[in-house]
């Protein structure tokens, strides 16, 4: 006589899951999870991964016209760690049940989206150089808390991406303090990037807390560490003493030091504009998706032939192993 | 639909001398290709002088609903550890 296992009732496994994530543990990916939890973590880490991918786009850009073969060489390794985090990301999402296919075709048809600071424009070579300084400088803000969020796979994966996500802030600032040892027009060029990136970058922390209806729960399950204003509060006061040292200004009026907060008072980004770009109408929506489309097709001879490669060696040895 | 290469997991030895400790996962077509993809996406910093990749459908894992089964023969004889004996402070060199 046989007896099929038990599965221990729903409740069991939800009381195992609070435990876990109230001890400040890992879940791993055989774990029983909640499937709020599991949709929630997929939907996240894919947009995560998106936005790597895309982010290749804005700053690929200038490869071809960074001025030294040193700015070049530097700027194309860190295209690569983009496409790196971007696979890190898509990985961690695979241990949570969907497939790599799913997550690609999710991207190109649109169904899911990337991150919005994306869809802006680099329309100078300072712009290299800010997006290093301070959109990889909010990225990194809203990165180091998740490095101990409670999905084991996706804290291992932002781990890695702390690490080289340093060097990608440090080369943007080294990249605008030269510019700003420079000629008079290259500084005019970098306070013109600062203008233009200072406020999309206040909104990759996304809506303001009362405007968020998923932080709480993702908050609940150990996902998110920190509120969207904290972050953005944190990123401010990280980086007004920053824009001191390099000299520029940043283009709010309302900012300021608050000595009873202790944090810097600043104004609110336009967030209507973080929605029309969300839903499509930023300045380079379509053309980053069209950029992407276009690259996955032409790449599909590539894994085209190296399908067809590993499937005839496949078939020699199998042949060779059936002559013996 | 075309099929997703299969999925290999990637180990790195860091240095001569440490074992190969797991760093992620990717995909590939075959072994070949797995190697270097593992180079490109988990080396590009000197993190390794040794890869070794296998595919993921090739791992036997325990079983997480069979933890406390598994584990928990070990779990009560703690008289495997060294400091479960008592020996004088003045002894030397235990």
């Amino acid at each position: 006589m046989t007896t099929t296992p038990v599965e221990p009732p729903e409740a069991a496994l939800q009381a195992a899951f609070d435990a876990t994530v109230a001890h400040h543990d890992r879940i791993e990916p055989r774990d029983w999870m909640p499937e709020g939890y599991r949709k929630t973590l997929i939907r996240q880490i894919a947009q995560h991964a998106h936005s790597e991918i895309i982010g290749m786009q804005p700053e690929g850009n200038w490869i071809s016209r960074a001025p030294s073969l040193r700015r070049k060489a530097i700027l194309l390794a860190k295209v690569q760690d983009e496409a790196g985090h971007g696979l890190y990301l898509y990985s961690a999402a695979e241990t949570l049940g969907v497939s790599r296919d799913e997550l690609v075709e999710l991207l190109l048809s649109g169904r899911q989206k990337y991150s919005s600071i994306f869809n802006y424009p680099t329309l100078s070579y300072a712009d290299v150089g800010t997006i290093g300084w301070l959109v990889d400088g909010a990225a990194i803000c809203n990165q180091v808390p998740l490095c101990r969020t409670s999905y084991g796979p996706y804290g291992r994966a932002m781990i890695r991406i702390c690490k080289e996500e340093s060097f990608h802030q440090r080369q943007g600032f080294e990249l605008l303090m030269t510019m700003m040892r420079g000629t008079g027009e290259q500084r005019a060029m970098v306070q013109e990037s600062v203008d233009r990136f200072w406020w999309p970058s206040l909104m990759m922390f996304g809506p303001p807390d009362d405007k968020s209806p998923n932080s709480e729960q993702s908050m609940a399950w150990g996902i998110k560490r920190n509120s969207n204003d904290e972050l953005r509060q944190k990123f401010v006061d990280m980086t007004v003493p920053q824009a001191k040292a390099l000299g520029v200004t940043l283009p709010d009026p309302e900012l300021r030091w608050n000595e009873e907060r202790g944090h810097h008072d600043f104004g609110q980004p336009d967030w209507a504009e973080l929605t029309a770009v969300i839903r499509g109408n930023g300045p380079c929506n379509a053309q980053r998706m069209a950029h992407r489309r276009k690259a996955h097709e032409d790449g599909a001879w590539v894994r085209e032939a190296a399908s067809a490669f590993a499937a005839r060696n496949e078939a020699a040895r199998t042949a060779a192993k059936g002559l013996k | 639909m075309k099929r997703d290469w299969p999925l290999y997991e990637v180990f790195i030895r860091g240095k001569r001398g440490l074992n190969h400790v797991h760093v992620g996962s990717l995909h590939a077509p075959d072994d070949a290709f797995a190697v270097a993809h593992a180079r490109d996406v988990y080396t590009r910093r000197n993190e390794g002088v040794s890869i070794w990749v296998v595919r993921a459908d090739a791992i036997t894992a325990s079983s997480p609903d069979e933890k406390d089964p598994l584990f928990a023969p070990s779990g009560d004889k703690v008289y495997r550890h060294p400091t479960f004996y008592e020996i004088p402070a003045d002894v030397p060199h235990m």
